[in-house]
């Protein structure tokens, strides 16, 4: 009698088998770093992507969604390893994430040859505006230039006359670096690559940047490294002696730790946790329910990239074999970012205001907050290098 | 050439914090034949346990001392339930066991304190630079890395070459089963001598706290550093361990200062920034290559058994 049943179950689960696994779910992989000293980021980003979920009650064009969570250890080799693994034995829809610059260029040909969708959440290396664009890759963060070119401009504004370089010998590194000099209209007295991740120590480069005597020092290092930077600069009797400007050096994941060592050190960010429309206070005050903590603008971005993917599930009504129809929802940004809105360029970079963020003291907190607006409607300077059709 | 004097600073620094981590190495690879690839984590350790001692006692200096104190019950507790094991067999098993420790020590601190990093905050009499030639401003911090490691080099020296209890640590060492036999407890004695390797380590390790904050995984960087300065030094020796570790330090940090300028002046800016690091990164490993070559055996081999 049972084993009839279970034969009796195991037809009519065979029959209904291919009408219901053509769709039973959206998949999406997310690829970013969950071990070592920047967890923290991944953890964020994989905190603000579950929130997204959260609203959009856990279903995208009717569908549930599932998701995959792969920790690509901050290296490039382990990065496309588990990009290939999602697509090929996981088959995702999606994929989402990539904190670094040089794990996402390496990532980026199985996505690109599999026309599987790649979306970054962080990452913005120059070569993925310009040449290497794809009508399968989009961003929700920015080119990594743009952040730090808003910088250059907050400087010729203060009327720093000379700066000094610091930044790590990677990708990102360079395209930083590379975006402060086009906007900068000052001297550029020196320019210092550290090797990354592994160098902490900056004595070195801060001894140089000392020597030099400039105007000011600029600096790109996110995460941990940030942390360790601050530290530094301030043992060197470096604060308040030669003023310090940054790009991705504080944010919520690192201030804990900074403290009031990134009193008065300014920043140009794309989003910050104070600006003032409806789905920002709705994302930052939920965030901070559920987590305890301050969500920071890598979060923002994952909580972006879920909403654009949602916009593209439900433009196909689930049905996520129509790859063109989803690309052209994505190219309209038809969703409520928590930075108050952007357009897609050419290249699938947004196209994006730029504020001055600083640390403010609340209590025995610190809290980043936005001061000005330094650019509105920045586009990447590599978008016409981009040939896509 | 003032600049100069500083960055001779800076090495001198990065290369005694070494040396006090390379010389528990080799005191313990020395003396007790024992490879120990956990003696970074004994580091990471030491920067934690200083780093919530101090959030405790809300004093850097007394936090420091109480994570030393941490650390020779760590060290010896160790030795006690686990490396003891491990001392008749070969080398290979050394390296098994203790890299197992590397993995339980960093779950251990991720259970313990966290996934981020932990910082250690300065006192403000020591976060701020000083003067230490005119026209040489210097981190008052790091200073005072180069002092204590030196005199932490001096009472080393006089603790193993002076006083009874260094005749012995030398005497375990040329001959075990003697000694054990004319009646001293061995035994005891590699519990002190491991414990001493943990408190050195662990006094990298806080000394290095501030300046990198302390997080998880920061012992297996230095280590690989560590044991190239015992290879250039000569295994086993003290003296050995400093002049390697000034070596190595200079190295880096001149090399990774000058290099890259050096560089600019027969390739392109782009190029030369980005071979400057690649190469002056290579520079220790060129260094113990080339000392390998001259003598195999070290700067200052110990005596041989």
């Amino acid at each position: 009698m049972r084993g009839k049943l279970l034969a009796v179950a195991a037809i009519s689960a065979l029959a209904a088998g291919p009408v219901v696994a053509q769709n039973k779910s959206v998949k999406i992989g997310f690829v970013s770093t969950f071990s070592g000293p920047t967890a923290v980021i991944g953890n964020d980003m994989r905190n603000s992507f579950e929130l997204a979920l959260d609203h959009l009650g856990r279903k995208m064009g009717g569908l549930p969604v599932e998701v995959i969570y792969e920790d690509d250890q901050q290296k490039p080799e382990v990065g496309v390893q588990k990009t290939q693994k999602l697509i090929e034995s996981d088959k995702v829809d999606f994929i989402v994430g990539y904190i670094w610059s040089n794990v996402l260029l390496a990532s980026l040909k199985p996505a690109v040859d599999s026309k599987t969708f790649l979306i970054s959440a962080n990452a913005g290396p120059s070569q993925l505006a310009g040449e290497q664009c794809s009508p399968y890759v989009f961003s929700t963060s920015w080119q990594n230039d743009q952040t730090p070119q808003a910088m250059g401009l907050y400087m010729n504004q203060k009327g720093v006359k000379s700066a000094f370089l610091i930044g790590p010998n990677y990708a990102a590194g360079k395209d930083m670096l590379a975006g402060l000099k086009s906007t900068f209209k000052g001297q550029v007295i020196g320019e210092e690559y550290t090797k990354w991740p592994d160098q902490l120590d900056f004595s070195a480069e801060l001894s140089k940047a000392r020597a030099a005597k400039p105007d000011a020092i600029f600096v790109f290092y996110p995460g941990a490294a940030g942390v360790q930077f601050l530290n530094q600069y301030a043992q060197m009797g470096l604060k308040g002696q030669i003023p310090l400007y940054t790009a991705f050096t504080i944010d919520e994941t690192t201030l804990p730790k900074q403290k009031d060592l990134a009193l008065g050190v300014p920043g140009a960010q794309e989003w910050v946790n104070d600006l003032p429309n409806e789905q920002n206070k709705k994302f930052v005050a939920d965030y901070k329910a559920k987590n305890k903590s301050s969500p920071s603008f890598y979060g923002a971005q994952a909580y972006d990239a879920a909403n654009l993917i949602n916009s593209a599930v439900a433009a196909v009504k689930g049905d996520t074999s129509k790859k063109e129809d989803m690309r052209k929802a994505m190219e309209k940004a038809n969703f409520k970012s928590v930075r108050g809105g952007f357009k897609y360029g050419n290249n699938h970079m947004p196209i994006q205001n730029f504020y001055l963020q600083d640390v403010v003291k609340q209590g025995d907190d610190f809290a980043l907050k936005t001061v000005a607006t330094i650019v509105e409607n920045s586009q990447d300077r590599f978008h016409d290098k981009c040939p896509m059709k | 050439m003032l600049l100069f004097i500083e960055q001779c600073l800076n090495g001198l620094q990065v290369g005694l914090l070494l040396f006090l981590l390379a010389a528990g190495l080799t005191l313990v690879f020395g003396i007790m034949d024992l490879v120990n690839l956990a003696h970074g984590s004994l580091y990471m350790l030491g920067a934690y346990f200083a780093a919530s001692f101090a959030a405790l006692t809300d004093s850097f200096v007394l936090g420091a001392l109480l994570g030393l104190g941490a650390m020779f019950l760590v060290g010896a507790g160790l030795e006690v339930t686990t490396l003891r094991r491990l001392y008749g067999r070969d080398h290979l098993d050394h390296v098994l066991g203790t890299f197992g420790l590397i993995l339980f020590f960093n779950e251990l601190v991720r259970m313990v304190w966290g996934p981020g990093s932990l910082s250690l905050p300065l006192p403000s009499w020591l976060n701020r630079s000083i003067e230490i030639l005119p026209g040489v401003p210097y981190s008052a911090y790091r200073f005072s890395i180069i002092v204590v490691a030196l005199v932490v080099a001096l009472l080393l020296y006089l603790l193993v070459m002076r006083t009874r209890i260094g005749m012995l640590i030398r005497a375990g060492a040329s001959n075990r089963e003697m000694v054990g036999a004319l009646g001293v407890n061995i035994q005891l004695l590699y519990t002190l001598v491991f414990g001493l390797g943990a408190v050195l380590a662990g006094l990298a390790g806080i000394m290095q706290a501030p300046i990198l904050t302390a997080h998880i995984g920061m012992g297996e960087n230095i280590l690989i550093l560590a044991f190239v300065v015992i290879i250039i030094g000569g295994i086993g020796s003290i003296r050995g361990a400093l002049v390697a570790s000034i070596f190595v330090g200079l190295a880096d940090t001149v090399g990774r200062a000058y290099l890259p300028d050096l560089l600019r002046l027969f390739l392109s800016p782009a190029a030369a920034s980005t071979a400057g690091p690649a190469l002056s990164s290579m520079l220790i490993y060129v260094l113990m290559a080339i000392v390998l070559v001259l003598r195999p055996e070290g700067l200052f081999p110990a005596a041989r058994r």
